[in-house]
């Protein structure tokens, strides 16, 4: 599948804002503190650039309001929706807080649920496609969901060295969610990996009881709309060496640098969750690269790919 | 409203393509984007249309494959591979993907005759639907920004303007080889149903849970060329009258 930029920034940014939202939701960080209130604000506004990134694609954005529609079976609309009030909660809580120095309770943990129902959506639009096999598995959402609740925890944990200080805890859920996530995406690496495909050349034409088949002409000699949007492919030796690189910045790193920022003092531990999260960042978007270029559409029987 | 007919459309009108008899001329292809691009919805632009770099949208394609028999080999004419020419448009499928992952409401399978359509006056362009589809049947149109697909012509079979003949869709009325077949396939004793029974028509990747309404007809099975006698051209053995005496003359010159 095409990787297209729009997306990739639009799911990496948009979980990692649900993440740190769910995690203010949660009350782990003083709601009075300067640094919360920061917070408060950023989750917004990562929420609300990715849903922006995300209208970049679309053929016919000025209706992009008719997407909210078909809820009981689309789940690119049920995202919609739950984006759209999700924003309800979250807004609420950051007035309280940046207006009031206050926490919601009630407010917080509905918001905090929200934002996990909201990702689970995002994951679904994907793993739902069975023309896609590599996503169609209860791993993606599983990922996605881990990955949004390390992405906030990483994030709350720098905010708190910003504030009230760094306490144990964040930093030892932090770690504990970065290894489940990437454990999680490896047992989805290694799923993609050694798959056998449920599709074939030979399925795909019916054709496979008289012999193999093989592509001999395309349609076409040009590029179409499909071997654009669905016939990237990546090189074998690169996407192993992507996710390695992906695991070390967004996995690794960031747990070290947690646990270190959690014995440290002020200054120092700021500087160390700063860099969790950049790790963080890269680590995400590469995966999320990878996690397109390496999906191979059935389509692609029919184009020799 | 994306989500599928509660209960089966009383009609399944769809196609039949006969793999035994399509020539690959691509007919049908040019034909169906010359009824389309003047028909229901938006124009199939193309893009760089005079240029190197020509693409478009079509709503049919051609794709030509090889098929090698086990222990068979692709030696020019007289290998034993052969060679299928493979049409392709919607299949109309009654578990259709791409309407129920459409967050619009813009693709709709009709309750009265299954045909999948496009109302691009909803359609965002999000291009979910054609990731959903695992024939490659939609191609977004890269100038309307909106979802185009075969629509059966749905704006021929019923158009009474048009003389009886000519309401079938536009690639079964232009195929040269008859190789497209149009007709309703819940009915039994239509003509499509009884090629599908005599000529055992299939499903194209039946794993993919989507249960197409076109179905397909195999190739008939051929004589392999080894066993046949070597052509005359090669051995003038068997030459009588005239051409014995041809044969003879030429020969000794
Ligand atoms: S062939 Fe593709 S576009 Fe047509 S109905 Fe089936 S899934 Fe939808
Ligand atoms: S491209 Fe149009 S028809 Fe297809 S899913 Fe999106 S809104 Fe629906
Ligand atoms: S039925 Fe009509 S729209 Fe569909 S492939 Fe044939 S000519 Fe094109």
């Amino acid at each position: 599948m095409h990787p297209a930029s729009s997306i990739i920034l639009f799911t990496t940014l948009s979980g990692l804002g649900y993440g740190l939202a769910a995690m203010l939701g949660l009350g782990l960080l003083d709601p009075a503190l300067v640094s919360t209130k920061i917070a408060h604000v950023l989750a917004i506004l990562l929420i609300a650039g990715g849903l922006l990134a995300s209208t970049l694609h679309l053929g016919n954005p000025q209706r992009a309001w008719r997407a909210l529609s078909q809820w009981r079976s689309s789940w690119l609309s049920r995202e919609g929706v739950m984006a759209v009030a999700t924003f309800m909660p979250l807004l609420a809580s950051a007035w309280a807080s940046v207006f009031h120095d206050m926490r919601l309770p009630i407010t917080g943990l509905i918001g905090a649920a929200m934002c996990g129902v909201t990702v689970y959506c995002t994951a679904m639009i994907y793993a739902s496609l069975r023309a896609i096999q590599a996503w169609n598995t209860p791993l993606t959402p599983a990922c996605y969901l881990l990955f949004s609740l390390a992405g906030g925890l990483v994030l709350a944990a720098s905010f708190a060295t910003l504030g009230e200080g760094l306490s144990k805890w964040i930093a030892l859920a932090g770690t504990v969610a970065l290894a489940a996530a990437w454990g999680v995406k490896w047992a989805w690496w290694k799923r993609l990996r050694t798959m056998s495909p449920i599709s074939t050349p030979a399925s795909a034409t019916g054709l496979g009881a008289i012999g193999t088949v093989r592509l001999f002409e395309r349609p076409h000699v040009n590029e179409n709309y499909l071997t654009r949007e669905m016939g990237y492919k990546v090189a074998r030796k690169h996407a192993a060496k992507l996710s390695l690189l992906a695991t070390a910045a967004g996995g690794v790193l960031p747990c070290l640098f947690l646990s270190i920022a959690a014995l440290s003092g002020t200054w120092m531990a700021a500087t160390l969750c700063t860099l969790a999260v950049a790790g963080f960042a890269l680590g995400m978007l590469v995966e999320r690269w990878l996690f397109f270029a390496e999906a191979r559409h059935a389509v692609m029987n029919y184009y020799g790919g | 409203m994306t989500l599928l007919p509660s209960a089966p459309p009383p009609k399944k009108l769809g196609l039949v393509i006969d793999l035994d008899v399509c020539v690959g001329c691509h007919a049908c292809v040019i034909s169906c984007k010359e009824w389309n691009t003047g028909g229901y919805g938006s124009a199939l632009s193309d893009q760089d249309p005079y240029g190197a770099d020509v693409t478009g949208t079509f709503l049919n394609r051609i794709h030509t494959f090889e098929i090698v028999p086990e222990g068979g080999e692709i030696v020019g004419e007289a290998g034993d591979a052969r060679i299928v020419h493979f049409p392709k448009s919607c299949l109309h499928c009654d578990d259709a993907p791409c309407v129920t992952v459409c967050p619009t409401g813009a693709s709709y399978k009709r309750e009265e005759d299954g045909i999948v359509l496009v109302d691009e006056d909803k359609c965002i362009g999000c291009g979910l639907c054609a990731w959903s589809c695992a024939y490659g049947a939609r191609e977004m149109d890269l100038a309307a920004g909106v979802m185009k697909k075969c629509t059966l012509c749905v704006d021929r079979i019923y158009n009474e303007t048009l003389a009886e003949v000519d309401r079938v869709p536009s690639c079964v009325r232009t195929c040269p080889a008859n190789a497209r077949h149009y007709g309703d396939l819940s009915d039994p004793g239509s003509n499509v149903s009884i090629l599908v029974a005599e000529r055992g028509g299939f499903d194209l990747m039946p794993e993919q849970g989507t249960r197409p309404v076109n179905k397909y007809l195999p190739p008939r099975p051929r004589d392999r060329l080894a066993d046949k006698a070597m052509p005359l051209a090669e051995n003038s053995d068997g030459a009588k009258g005239f051409f014995a005496w041809l044969d003879g003359v030429l020969d000794r010159i």
